[in-house]
């Protein structure tokens, strides 16, 4: 790597005089047979907010790892104001001012909010004890800055996901840092907690902070960012302003083909299947009514924790309702076990496909197969032939990549994982199926195959119950859309009348009266 | 057994997929090795080889990986069972008095020892899934309590060989085709269990559970009536070993085998069973208390200085786990390198 090929790459990236505080001079890096990265440039401006979105699998958290210190790559280096720099990890990466948020939120659980922000480098008194008051004091700063309401001496556990990620962003500016990167900060948070994000993220870029930006929500990029940088297999295909850019344009560069994001057939919509009348659970939710028909996609669209999750947990019989009542075909059902709801026929792909929904050491068609062992083989003995033929048919039509049945969950992208989650519910063969964020963290291409999935259950006569963060899947999937604000319905809005205005008004309570109660 | 190691198959570099191999064949593994400490034991001292010597072995041997394949089936599901060795004391102590007072008959005294290990097991199952409580906490308390009970039960008496019916002592030395009865028996459970675990719903279940409770929690799986299921299990395991253990031994201390847990848990660890729960097999148990009763065999025959034998005996114990740890984790960075991009 000569110096050279750096001025040309910062120079090609479109610095002024004055170089980048940070800048990708054509990094290469390779993980055993894998080229990650190939020759890849890219410069971060002070002040601007710069996008960075590929499909998963395209380099982009191999980026990230690089500005972090994590990866040194195999050529090409990292440039720090005009100078090469070999960074020896992530403390010395922080120490130059590379702050790193990553995706998910990497916390002590069990510290103290304060603690989490400085750790690594705890404010200490004489004899290098502790200094716990200045440690809160600072904490109390940064977090008053970001105007945010987070106690610092509370313990992580049990703090929101949002707030996690506020404290994770907090950690990064305790540290006067000239660059920001952001891994999917928005992956795990609500439409209002996205609001509140991107205000920070814009008040740190008016310090003069370089902002990298890493996100699959093509609406973010184009809401808050400059310019966009899109990775497609390990390789810098476009840098433009995102001014000059499409949304359609950024999908055909990830993908390297044309795709429509939102595939929907129509579908017959049949009989009501599944009636929820004033379901209530103190502290969650309260009064909750609507009904899903057959081959009907019913949005339940809200803030996180607006109780949309703890709906689809009493409806699958992980938690008990207080009150009201829930009917399928018109029969009253209770469930006291997620089995007994498999068995009526609701199945409830949950939210976090790893913690929930994947065993991790098993095979695609022993994860597939798990819910219904016990219904397939009832004289007690597992015939792997009937599993295997049973998981390839699912494979097949779900189109999961695999080298086949046999091959290990671990070893499969994020979105086939998500499509064998699905599989999973589906082999149970149910009625009505309830899929929470079922596109989190997928990349647009996984997405893309999700929806059309989704699409085609419903139009199988399925009923489906789409909990979703992201307001375009919402409005483009759903024929209908209950709108839950702190635990109660604050609006049904059917297809025609919904926009993205009226559902975030709804979630955000400011317009509780004038729809409710519905179904 | 396909399941039991994370390996991936088609990992991208070479390396990956011979260590992969290696990994994923960890019972093989264990038996090579077992098989090259034996020819060299051998040939140093030839000793070791005589009948006598291996019956003995054997035996214990079979006792420890009886019990070792119910410790497996509970550390499959990420929980542990410490009380085993009382479990065996007092099973093979309740048993003995019972036939010194020739109260029973010699089946019944089977029955009688494997129902006490049944039930002690789903004691243990029943304060681990009905309060939560840890199962390190839980059976570190029953350890105590059914060695409690076996002083209560011996009130300070022992028994002797003379004092057990000889149509219960002598199933020590018989023979099938040349076969211990005791290896017989223990290949039987290993086979049952091994079979079980692999072919059957609850043996999916068992992983399940240990792999990602929630998960199993989500689709149904009742994770405790699982695990109670799994200690009750190896309760009756342990009920077995303690039996055996007083075929073998004939003489019966109120403290008789005390410190066995170790042996057995070691037995389950070194044999390839994840402590985190969720992967390993029961042959690998097996083979592994086969490995630990050789190695302990060996040093006394190999005549080396007698202070040193627990030091060499822990220091094999470490030497087996860190290998492994080595390649699960060259395996995995193989396997990352073959998905990270």
């Amino acid at each position: 790597m000569t110096d050279s090929t750096t001025i040309d790459a910062i120079e090609s990236a479109g610095a002024a005089s004055v170089p980048p505080p940070v800048a990708l001079a054509g990094v290469s890096k390779r993980f055993g047979a894998t080229q990650a990265l190939l020759d890849v440039s890219l410069a971060l401006l002070p002040g601007e907010i710069h996008a960075l979105v590929g499909e998963n699998g395209a380099g982009k958290s191999t980026v990230v790892k690089v500005l972090a210190g994590i990866h040194q790559p195999d050529s090409g280096a990292v440039v720090l104001d005009g100078k090469t720099v070999t960074l020896h990890g992530p403390a010395h990466a922080r120490s130059l001012g590379i702050a790193v948020v990553h995706q998910e939120p990497r916390l002590f659980p069990d510290l103290t909010v304060a603690e989490n922000v400085f750790i690594g480098h705890v404010p200490s008194g004489r004899l290098g004890s502790v200094n716990w008051r200045e440690m809160r004091r600072s904490a109390d700063r940064i977090f008053e800055s970001l105007s945010v309401h987070i106690d610092s001496s509370a313990v992580v556990r049990g703090l929101s996901m949002a707030d996690q990620q506020l404290i994770e962003i907090a950690k990064a500016l305790s540290i006067d840092a000239r660059v920001l990167v952001l891994d999917e900060p928005t992956a795990s948070l609500s439409a209002h907690e996205v609001v509140r994000l991107f205000e920070i993220i814009r008040q740190t870029r008016d310090r003069g902070v370089a902002v990298l930006f890493v996100s699959h929500r093509l609406e973010e990029v184009f809401e808050l960012c400059g310019r966009a940088t899109v990775l497609r297999d390990g390789r810098h295909v476009i840098t433009a302003p995102t001014s000059e850019l499409t949304a359609a344009d950024l999908v055909r560069h990830m993908v390297g083909r044309s795709v429509s994001l939102f595939p929907r057939t129509t579908a017959h919509i049949g009989d009501v299947l599944l009636e929820v009348r004033g379901l209530t659970r103190v502290g969650a939710f309260r009064d909750i009514s609507f009904s899903v028909r057959a081959g009907e996609i019913v949005g339940l669209a809200g803030l996180v924790g607006a109780g949309r999750t703890e709906v689809a947990r009493v409806l699958f019989g992980l938690d008990r309702a207080d009150a009201g009542e829930v009917l399928l075909d018109g029969k009253r059902v209770t469930f006291k076990t997620p089995s007994g709801a498999l068995e009526a026929g609701i199945a409830y792909v949950p939210e976090d496909r790893h913690l929930d929904g994947l065993v991790g050491g098993f095979s695609i068609a022993q994860n597939v197969t798990l819910p219904i062992i016990p219904r397939l083989f009832p004289r007690f003995f597992i015939r792997g032939g009937r599993e295997r033929a049973i998981t390839e048919d699912f494979v097949e039509r779900l189109r999961i990549r695999s080298t086949g049945v046999n091959e290990l969950i671990e070893a499969l992208s994020g979105g086939n994982q998500q499509k064998v989650v699905i599989a999973k519910w589906l082999a149970t063969n149910p009625r009505v199926l309830i899929l929470d964020e079922p596109t989190r963290g997928v990349d647009i291409g996984a997405k893309v195959e999700v929806h059309r999935i989704i699409s085609e259950l419903a139009a199988s006569g399925l009923g489906i119950v789409l909990i979703s963060s992201e307001l375009p899947e919402v409005l483009a999937m759903s024929d209908r859309i209950i709108v839950l604000h702190e635990g109660r319905m604050s609006a049904e809005i059917p297809r025609a009348e919904a926009s993205e205005e009226r559902v975030m008004f709804a979630a955000t309570g400011q317009m509780a009266e004038e729809t409710s109660s519905g179904a | 057994m396909a399941l039991s190691v994370p390996a991936d198959v088609h990992a991208a570099n070479r390396g990956g997929v011979l260590i992969g191999r290696l990994a994923r064949s960890r019972e093989l593994t264990l038996a090579c090795v077992t098989i090259v400490m034996v020819t060299f034991v051998a040939i140093k001292a030839p000793s070791f080889l005589a009948s006598t010597n291996l019956i003995s072995v054997t035996a214990l041997t079979a006792i420890i990986a009886i019990a070792a394949v119910g410790e497996a089936l509970v550390i499959i599901t990420k929980n542990i069972d410490l009380s085993v060795e009382s479990t065996m004391g007092l099973v093979a102590f309740v048993v003995a008095i019972a036939l010194k007072q020739q109260s029973l008959t010699v089946p019944e005294a089977w029955a009688i020892g494997i129902g006490l290990g049944l039930v002690l097991g789903m004691a243990n199952g029943a304060v681990i899934t009905i309060f939560q409580v840890p199962s390190i906490v839980a059976t570190l308390g029953t350890l105590s309590i059914y060695r409690g009970l076996t002083y209560w039960v011996a009130a300070g008496h022992e028994i002797n060989i003379s004092d057990l019916p000889a149509g219960y002592t002598e199933a020590a030395s018989q023979t099938f085709f040349g076969v211990p009865l005791f290896v017989l028996l223990a290949i039987a459970v290993v086979i049952v269990a091994g079979l079980a675990l692999r072919y059957t719903v609850l043996g999916r279940q068992l992983y399940a559970v240990g792999s990602n409770a929630e998960a199993a929690a989500t689709i149904g799986v009742r994770s405790r009536s699982t695990i109670f299921l799994a200690f009750a299990l190896s309760g009756m395991l342990a009920g077995v070993a303690g039996v055996l253990w007083g075929i073998e031994f004939g003489q019966l201390y109120a403290s008789s085998a005390s410190g066995e847990s170790l042996a057995v848990i070691a037995a389950v660890v070194v044999g390839g069973v994840s402590i985190a729960g969720g992967s390993g097999t029961v042959v690998g148990a097996a083979i592994g208390a086969l490995f630990l009763g050789l190695i302990n065999n060996a040093l006394t025959v190999l005549q080396l200085p007698q202070e040193w034998l627990q030091v060499i005996y822990g220091a094999v114990i470490l030497v087996a786990i860190v290998t492994d740890a080595l390649v699960q984790m060259r395996a995995q960075r193989a396997k990352a390198r073959s998905r990270l991009r």
